[in-house]
């Protein structure tokens, strides 16, 4: 047994040196890639990379993790990050890089290729694809008639304990922003207290929300379109659940792209901007991940609510001010 | 029979390898330590600089109500989950490895499993399975039940992590009660006392510094985590740490509410010290330990294999029948489930290099703790080992993003700095297995091994890590399966483009890919129960170990 133990930290040992030398290995390879740290997973966006890759030669490396924990990266990494590329779940998270002096002015020709309302005030980041803000509901336990035409009516009694939302979400806070600029601070103060009040249950993200409302444990909730769409697809559209457009107080959130100020691959990273507003890429955001194409004039894929019925307000939704401002009317009121 | 004194004999605080006689210790065991120390001290150093650049506002962060309610709502769910993973850890490590409960060594692995699921994936299974409309409101629902009672907040949270918890202190009473000389509990029973009273009377108090460990652990572990307590719905501190985090994108803030979590730990660890005492855990006298007799059940063996069966189910087969059934309904949509090759060998490997490297870097931390009980600097040391292990996995991940990308570029995101990231994170699993071991073999084998000509070193390697065997591999294995989980050290400082298990189960779920996160997660399991086989399989070969039937 004496000799058991040594082996297996000499084992150890030898393992460690292995890493040593792999570590080495890997930091004298000259690294032309273009480094790309995506809030978006690998399942969504990876196939699409590499295509970019195939079609233009130019070699990508992607790091995966939460949006909001990529920018904390990125930050703590100060100068020496080695992105190149962020590509972001939300357009918030963009919005707080840019304040931080973080991104890098993108060509004219990018942001043309979007409306307004999906890039940057200032040109540093752009939105390649869109979600919309949903309801989802039980189909066996809900009449389509019955829903509200607008996010108000969850505050009637008869849906008292029925709905849920994930406040924590930062979907749901830039719902929230877009509410405080479309109706006001205080409407929206009531709203949210109201549907405090009526028991709106309270969710970490919106996953758990469509699973609760395909068991039938809530009868509707407030999430983002492509989950449902997406877990359908998974399992053949049996799910009895379905998405619902209201007619006011919602809005399209973009996922985009920046470019960060110490980027030494520049004209690369141009490139792979261009390339995720393309048509052949916008169709896979369309038919893969099920979400918006934001490429101005692309034909509407699927059987989906057009953009342009879906309002949503003129207002920079990365401003960081105004997400403080949700941050704190949520825990004000007790929701967060 | 030897006069084994769990109570009455001071621990001795003197080792012929101190050549200063008033510090305690080699230079170099101090040394070690030190450096174990300094490298677990980066976090806090991390928090400090984020917190001193808000300084006027800590204050207001720190007096708001809802942080109180938040820290009030994490002591409570950490006493809670502590206690019931000492109580079932406690009982199925003894009846796995003390009694004739039919298929014990079945069970032993089983009920270790557990700690191989990520906790968001459990609470995910728990919550399918056990839900107000989950899958057993489906089985009852002929029987005219329309709904469970929620199991939402704080009863979920303390379940879920009770069954993620309960095996660390399985696995180290486990290898306490092997390493237990079986002399006192004879004297016992021959003494008049019964099975019952013997157990609780001398063979408890023996079990103290494993119990210990494994309950400082689960506290921890119930104190940092995220993955459970958010999909529970439970409202902790580590939810408002992620909030500011993810939510307001404010570090600084963060960083004050990450500090009140190290406030807390320190705490915790004071009261430990404070019931440590200063008893002796190893034979006094001299003579070779006997065989160690199994406890015959008699009636209660059935209802005892039942208690095994259904902690088993609730914690591991639950979440397998869930992952089965995601699996199946992807078979069905036309997935492709077909695994990557190159992701187990990355996780197997980042977990197996970490275990080793924890193992040794616990070690100078417990000799000083366990040798010298007296050295504040021991204990100072083992204090700053626990700071990474009760800090959400994300605030420790970026101390080291910040400390490495800005000082140490070329170590970024490296392999090596995966490791670290690891030790850093997971050190107190093997500090406490180790330590629990040490404690069992009295100072007089290495004394002896001195006299008879041994160097410090030589009585080390030759005498004292040979009878450490079952502490440094109940602390490897806990280090191994709890990184083969871990996600965000692995997604900020692993290599770019480096892939494990962990994080195709997390990419998966993120995204509602149900389907396409099974197979790794089933994986997982497997991969895991593996390993925990390999390693018995070697420790039942050895012959001090085995037991009279």
């Amino acid at each position: 047994m004496n000799i058991m133990t040594l082996k297996s930290l000499r084992i150890g040992i030898a393992l460690l040196g292995l890493a040593i030398v792999f570590t080495l290995q890997a930091c004298s390879r000259a690294t032309d890639a273009l480094v790309v740290y995506s809030g978006r997973t690998e399942d969504l966006i990876g196939p699409l990379l590499q295509e970019f890759s195939e079609e233009t030669g130019i070699p990508v490396v992607v790091r995966y993790g939460q949006t909001a924990e990529m920018v904390a990266t990125i930050l703590e990494e100060g100068e020496n990050t080695p992105a190149d590329v962020i590509f972001a779940q939300d357009v918030g998270a963009l919005g707080a890089l840019s304040n931080h002096g973080r991104l890098h002015k993108l060509p004219v020709d990018v942001l043309a290729k979007v409306e307004p309302r999906f890039r940057s005030p200032q040109g540093q980041w752009i939105g390649v694809s869109g979600r919309a803000r949903t309801i989802v509901y039980n189909t066996d336990r809900v009449n389509p008639d019955d829903l509200p035409a607008t996010l108000d009516g969850f505050c009637e009694p008869e849906w008292k304990g029925r709905v849920g939302w994930a406040p924590a979400n930062g979907s749901f806070q830039a719902h929230v922003t877009a509410l405080r600029l479309l109706q006001g601070e205080e409407s929206t103060r009531d709203w949210l207290e109201c549907m405090r009040d009526n028991q709106t249950r309270v969710y970490a993200k919106n996953t758990p929300i469509v699973l609760a409302v395909i068991a039938g444990e809530i009868d509707a909730g407030l999430v983002n379109h492509y989950y449902l769409d997406r877990m359908q697809r998974e399992q053949d559209g049996t799910l009895p659940a379905q998405n619902h457009i209201p007619t006011g107080g919602t809005l399209i959130n973009a996922a985009g792209v920046g470019i960060l100020d110490t980027s030494a691959r520049v004209p690369h990273a141009e490139a792979l901007a261009r390339y995720l507003l393309s048509e052949s890429a916008q169709t896979y955001f369309a038919e893969e991940t099920l979400e918006y194409p934001l490429l101005q004039a692309m034909p509407l894929l699927g059987k989906r609510t057009p953009l342009e019925q879906i309002p949503t307000p003129d207002v920079d939704l990365s401003g960081l001010e105004d997400l403080e401002g949700t941050l704190r009317l949520l825990q004000d009121t007790g929701v967060l | 029979m030897g006069d084994l004194a769990n109570t009455y004999e001071p621990a001795p605080d003197h080792v012929p390898s101190s050549h200063h006689s008033k510090r305690p210790g080699s230079h170099r065991l101090r040394a070690s330590a030190g450096l174990v120390a300094v490298l677990c001290l980066l976090p806090l150093v991390y928090l400090l600089v984020r917190t001193l650049e808000i300084a006027p506002a800590i204050w207001p962060i720190l007096t708001r109500p809802r942080t109180l309610s938040v820290g009030f709502n994490s002591i409570m769910l950490a006493a809670t989950v502590t206690m019931g993973a000492v109580i079932i850890g406690t009982a199925m490590a003894w009846l796995t490895t003390r009694t004739d409960l039919p298929g014990r060594r079945f069970w032993a692995a089983v009920t270790l499993l557990p700690l191989v699921l990520p906790s968001y994936v459990g609470a995910f299974a728990l919550i399918a399975a056990l839900g107000p409309n989950g899958m057993l409101q489906s089985l009852l629902a002929p029987l005219g039940v329309e709904r469970l009672p929620s199991m939402y907040g704080f009863p979920g949270a303390c379940l879920a992590l009770t069954l993620f918890t309960y095996p660390y202190v399985q696995l180290c009473v486990r290898a306490s009660l092997r390493g237990l000389d079986p002399c006192a509990e004879e004297a016992a029973r021959s003494l008049g006392l019964s099975a019952g009273r013997a157990f609780r009377k001398v063979m408890l108090p023996q079990l103290q510094p494993a119990i210990r460990a494994g309950a400082l652990l689960a506290a921890l572990y119930a104190l940092s985590d995220f993955g459970a307590v958010s999909l529970l719905q439970f409202d902790s501190f580590t939810r408002a740490i992620h909030v500011q985090y993810t939510g307001a994108l404010d570090r600084s803030a963060a960083a004050v509410l990450a500090l009140m979590l190290v406030a807390l730990t320190f705490i915790i660890l004071a009261l430990e010290h404070r019931t440590r005492g200063q008893a002796a855990y190893y034979r006094g006298s001299a003579g070779v330990p006997r065989a160690q007799r199994r406890s015959r059940l008699g009636p209660w063996r059935w209802p005892a294999a039942a208690f095994c069966g259904s902690i088993a189910f609730l914690a591991l087969g639950i979440p397998l029948l869930v992952t089965g059934y995601w699996l199946a309904q992807g078979w069905v949509a036309g997935e492709s489930l077909l695994p990557n090759g190159a992701i187990i060998v990355n996780s197997v490997t980042a977990s197996g290099m970490a275990a080793v490297v924890a193992v040794m870097a616990a070690l100078p931390v417990v000799i000083l703790s366990v040798r010298h009980p007296s050295s504040r600097f021991g204990r100072a040391a083992e204090a700053c080992a626990y700071i990474g292990h009760a800090l959400p996995g994300i605030v420790v991940a970026l101390a080291l993003v910040f400390f490495s990308a800005r000082y140490l570029p070329f170590f970024y995101q490296t392999i090596l700095m995966l490791i670290l990231a690891y030790v850093v994170l997971f050190l107190p699993m093997a500090l406490g297995a180790v330590r629990a071991s040490l404690l069992q073999i009295s100072p007089r084998i290495e004394e002896a091994a001195r006299t008879l000509g041994h160097t410090p070193r030589s009585a080390l390697w030759h005498v004292t890590l040979p009878l450490l065997r079952p502490g440094l591999l109940t602390g490897m294995a806990l280090v191994f399966l709890t990184c083969m989980k871990e996600l965000p050290a692995t997604l900020f400082l692993g290599p770019t483009g480096f892939h494990t298990l962990a994080t195709r189960i997390w990419g998966a779920t993120e995204e509602a890919f149900f389907a396409r996160a099974a197979v790794p997660a089933l994986l997982l399991v497997g991969v895991s129960a593996l390993s925990l086989w390999i390693m018995w399989w070697h420790e039942e070969k050895d012959k001090r170990w085995s037991v009279t039937p």
